[in-house]
């Protein structure tokens, strides 16, 4: 069993919060990701993911202002929780180790070619 | 906020869609980004693209995470909206005091009627019913064929029942013969005397009429000298003690010594047995008479009641049974000729259709079940217009109400279940007054229409009909604010742009003018029925009934002493003349054919009264002579001598009966006799006062007679004489209780029925008009309401105060108007078509219209001027300030 599940889509997500840090909100969340990853992003993809994250207690959310560009619907701004840090320093780190037992070699053929 | 212009706006379908399946926790936001999301994109790919990107967005978003959980929304409490609405209906039923009153009085008014109407029909309908036989017990009726009509007769020869018995006994389970059905004297142990209505039966009857025993069991007259008595009976003659086994003789004869063998509840009211206060056994008057024992297919007396067997029908048994009498006296020419056939009354109808044309049920309380049924379903009709008319009217002052309540955020769902609810508060409200309003007027009505209804309270099918009601006068009276002004839009009702009135009018307009006809021809048909009671009321009766005592002969001891009597009675002044005579002067016992006359018909066969009476029948009962002269005791050839009355010598057709001869064969009689016609009298009215005179022979004998008529000396008081003629009784014969009717009394209740009808559509014709009445003025006021303001400036630029009360009660004498002339031509035909029934009727004069047409205006201007005076006179300083 894995102690924490985290998808790749959702892994994307969960550090464009960390950097988007307090001004995290999907279409801000969207913009990030489209910019840094040059991959589109569909709304619908976007919000299942928070909430699924939200679900898995990773994030936490808190409504924002309402904007007249919203046509004055509220903003909802998310935040990684404890559980989410820790989930995503564990994603982190079991990468790290994979990384690391990958013999030097196979690395330096591939970049030889 | 800036307003959007439509350009902007993203497709409103596809954000329809998405709104109608997100889940609404998260719908705000999404909703929000997607706007975002757009407008960014409205700027940078313009709008056609951005709609593209936003549907597939949407598109997008349907998938589980966002969709929302079924019935996730609808988790809310109701309660406190159900708990605001009914505060509201309250709150707007208290603020308008009248028109609440107005209406729930009006609506409980028509309510109760229709309910007392409806119980009513249901007694009716429910006739006989306590017989558990009920659908298969039946009378057994003989049709003759007299004079080319066709009589129906319940009187059947003694021979029938073991005929029926032995030869046709696989169509029926029971057969029970009974007879003598009438007053007869009950007497326990020389103490207790009391006349008595009961009935000589077969020993099966209890069990086919499934009498509730009390105490005994349906076996009990199988032994000839017992009796079965009712509980009121048992009450009457033991008191508390307890009756079983008590010794009773009947009629005084020492031949009818019974034993009481059990007790029986007593049969409700509205059971055609429910007057029978004792069963005894067929087998005791049997042997207790000499005439009883002649059983043959002549000797009729005795009605037949039968039970039918499962596996038959009332029609195949009575094909059956149709030549039962026929095929006994086929040797009897006269009988072949009257075609004696027999058919079965099943008891479901003996009530209600109880009369007989041309030998088939040709209707009877049917047609008034009918009647009242329908004036029951106009007053309601009338009331519900009342309700609707005025709730309509209502609420269109509540326009403005309904702009704010959608301007604050009411769903039009919550807007029409605050009007159903006010309109079912009402509606509950007068169905709680109604009940009320019947269960303390049920004695009255019941003295009314002589019934003995109870309420039904624990009546299923009552409460089902109430609820049913409920729900469809809720509904339909609820159904044009709750569906009409719900759909208002806010902005133009607030603005005032809307104007309710021209259209939503007309309707009512057609509903009052329905009430008034309704009303207009209930107060018509009143009057004539009224006017056709009168009329009957006033025909000449052919002699005199005040102080007219009568006094049935019910036992052997009166025969013998009435020189004695006479005597006596007049020895203490207060008897002026007594004579005795086979039927009462308001009944008709007996009719005989087979008379003949120089210059008859040969084929023509009349039927005529015959009387037998005393020599001072005429002067006792005051005999009014057209022609000749009463019977004298001292002219022996009286005893062959006839007074007829004018009906028999039109028949005759002589140019002056006194001195001809007519010969009779009767009954009993083998050859002709010749009478010889002595006196005519006028016609007396004997049978229904609607009927034509039925044509009457009267002669002298002093044999076959029933009735003492007693004439009461003018001199004295009935109050007096009473005590006296009793204590003669009481003295010469003491054995029977001294039993009396009085003639004014008997002939009144010839007029019950229609007496009955008469006052019931009196009660319903004043109802209905103050039901009318009430939503008029209430219509009315509200008109005077809505023109307040139009009023007061007509008042300040110098209207009167007529021209005003002119203007407002125009439009309702002109509904008015229209009623009538709807309602005069359909009551006339209706009524028409009623007094045909009637031989003896009233015409149709044009005055009743005329009274009709003139009060209906009349009421009509009083109830409009009340209110429109009231808005006329009003200070229109005051009109003109309000808001």
């Amino acid at each position: 069993m894995k102690k924490y599940q985290l998808g790749e889509f959702e892994e994307v997500v969960i550090l464009t919060i960390g950097i988007l840090n307090n001004e995290a909100y999907s279409v801000s969340i969207k913009d990030e990701i489209e910019s840094r990853l040059s991959r589109s992003v569909s709304m619908g993809a976007l919000h299942t993911a928070l909430r699924r994250l939200e679900d898995k207690g990773y994030l936490k959310s808190f409504a924002g202002e309402a904007t007249e560009e919203r046509a004055g619907r509220p903003k909802r701004y998310f935040e990684i929780t404890a559980l989410g840090k820790k989930a995503m320093v564990y994603s982190k780190a079991t990468r790290d180790e994979l990384w690391k037992a990958i013999p030097k070699t196979v690395l330096q053929i591939n970049l030889g070619r | 906020m800036k307003r959007m212009e439509p350009k902007e706006a993203p497709p409103q379908f596809f954000l329809r869609f998405f709104r109608w399946y997100c889940d609404p926790k998260v719908l705000g936001y999404i909703e929000g980004d997607l706007m975002e999301v757009y407008e960014r994109r409205l700027k940078t790919l313009g709008k056609k693209k951005a709609d593209w990107r936003f549907i597939l967005d949407v598109t997008m978003l349907f998938r589980p995470g966002i969709i929302r959980k079924a019935g996730s929304s609808k988790n809310l409490n109701p309660y406190s909206m159900y708990k605001s609405y009914f505060k509201i209906g309250w709150r707007n039923l208290i603020r308008n005091k009248g028109y609440s009153f107005i209406n729930i009085g009006g609506l409980a008014m028509g309510m109760a009627v229709a309910m007392l109407i409806g119980l009513w029909i249901y007694d009716e309908l429910n006739f006989n019913t306590y017989h558990k036989n009920y659908n298969r017990i039946a009378r057994v009726m003989r049709t003759l064929h007299v004079n080319g009509e066709t009589v129906s007769t319940t009187t059947l020869p003694n021979a029938l029942g073991d005929e029926l018995r032995t030869k046709y006994g696989n169509q029926f389970q029971q057969v029970v013969m009974a007879a003598l059905a009438g007053d007869h004297i009950l007497s326990a142990s020389g103490e207790t005397t009391l006349s008595l209505r009961g009935e000589f039966v077969e020993s099966a009857a209890p069990e086919m009429f499934t009498l509730n025993m009390l105490q005994g069991s349906w076996s009990g007259l199988n032994d000839p000298h017992s009796i079965l008595i009712s509980q009121s009976a048992a009450k009457a003659l033991f008191g508390d003690d307890n009756p079983m086994g008590k010794l009773l003789k009947i009629d005084n004869s020492d031949r009818m010594d019974v034993k009481v063998a059990g007790v029986y509840e007593d049969l409700p009211y509205n059971t055609d047995f429910h007057d029978m206060k004792f069963y005894a056994p067929f087998d005791l008057l049997f042997s207790a008479n000499a005439w009883v024992q002649n059983v043959s297919f002549t000797n009729d007396f005795l009605n037949i009641y039968v039970a039918i067997a499962d596996h038959t029908t009332f029609e195949s048994a009575s094909t059956q049974i149709k030549d039962a009498i026929l095929n006994n006296v086929r040797e009897n020419k006269g009988y072949v000729d009257v075609n004696p056939q027999l058919v079965l009354h099943p008891m479901k109808d003996w009530h209600l259709r109880s009369e007989w044309k041309n030998g088939v049920m040709a209707g009877g309380a049917t047609q008034i079940v009918w009647l009242f049924g329908i004036v029951g379903a106009f007053v309601l009709l009338l009331a519900c217009i009342n309700f609707m008319n005025l709730s309509t009217a209502r609420s269109e002052k509540r326009a403005r109400e309904v702009g704010i309540r959608k301007a604050v955020g009411s769903a039009r769902q919550q807007l029409m279940n605050q009007f159903f609810t006010e309109s079912f508060l009402t509606v509950g409200l007068a169905f709680v007054v109604a009940l009320v309003a019947v269960s303390t007027s049920l004695n009255w009505f019941n003295h009314l229409a002589n019934k003995q209804i109870e309420m039904p309270w624990m009546n299923t099918y009552f409460w089902l009909a109430s609820f049913v009601f409920i729900l469809f006068t809720g509904l339909l009276a609820g159904s044009y604010p709750a569906l009409y002004l719900s759909s208002f839009n806010a902005v133009k009702v607030l603005k005032g742009s809307i104007r309710v009135g021209k259209l939503a009018s007309l309707p009512r307009k057609v509903l009052v003018v329905t009430q008034f006809t309704v009303s207009v021809t209930l107060i018509i048909g009143t009057i004539m029925v009224y006017q056709q009671i009168q009329f009957a009321k006033n025909r000449p009766v052919g002699y005199s009934r005040d102080g007219l005592l009568m006094i049935q002969m019910t036992t052997p001891d009166f025969h013998g002493k009435q020189d004695v009597l006479f005597t006596e009675l007049k020895n203490t002044g207060a008897v002026l003349e007594m004579a005795e005579s086979s039927s009462p002067p308001t009944a008709i016992w007996s009719e005989n054919g087979g008379f003949d006359w120089s210059g008859k018909d040969p084929a023509y066969a009349p039927q005529f009264a015959t009387l037998t009476v005393t020599a001072e029948y005429g002067k006792t009962i005051g005999w009014q002579f057209v022609k000749g002269r009463d019977f004298s005791e001292n002219i022996a050839s009286d005893s062959a001598g006839f007074v007829i009355n004018e009906a028999t010598a039109k028949l005759l057709g002589f140019e002056n009966p006194v001195g001809e001869t007519l010969r009779w064969q009767g009954g009993w009689r083998s050859k002709f006799t010749s009478f010889t016609i002595i006196g005519v009298i006028k016609d007396m009215v004997v049978k229904s006062p609607y009927a034509p005179p039925v044509p009457s022979v009267f002669f002298l004998s002093k044999y076959g007679t029933n009735w003492f008529n007693i004439r009461i000396n003018p001199q004295t008081s009935v109050g007096e004489a009473l005590p006296k003629i009793k204590a003669v009784f009481k003295k010469l014969i003491p054995s029977a209780p001294f039993d009396y009717k009085f003639a004014d009394q008997e002939y009144a209740l010839k007029f019950a029925a229609e007496e009955r009808v008469g006052k019931l559509a009196f009660v319903f014709a004043v109802l209905a008009i103050l039901i009318s009445c009430l939503g008029l003025s209430g219509l009315a006021s509200f008109v005077a309401e809505q023109r307040t303001k139009e009023i007061g400036i007509r008042k300040v630029i110098g209207a009167s105060v007529f021209s005003l009360w002119k203007m407002l009660s125009k439009d309702f004498v002109f509904l008015m108007i229209i009623a009538c002339l709807i309602a005069i031509p359909t009551s006339y035909y209706l009524l028409a078509a009623w007094l045909e029934n009637y031989d003896y009727r009233a015409e149709i004069s044009w005055w009743i219209f005329a009274v009709t047409f003139v009060l209906s205006l009349v009421i009509t201007v009083l109830t409009v001027s009340w209110q429109a005076l009231k808005a006329a006179m009003m200070n229109p300083v005051n009109s003109l300030r309000s808001e």
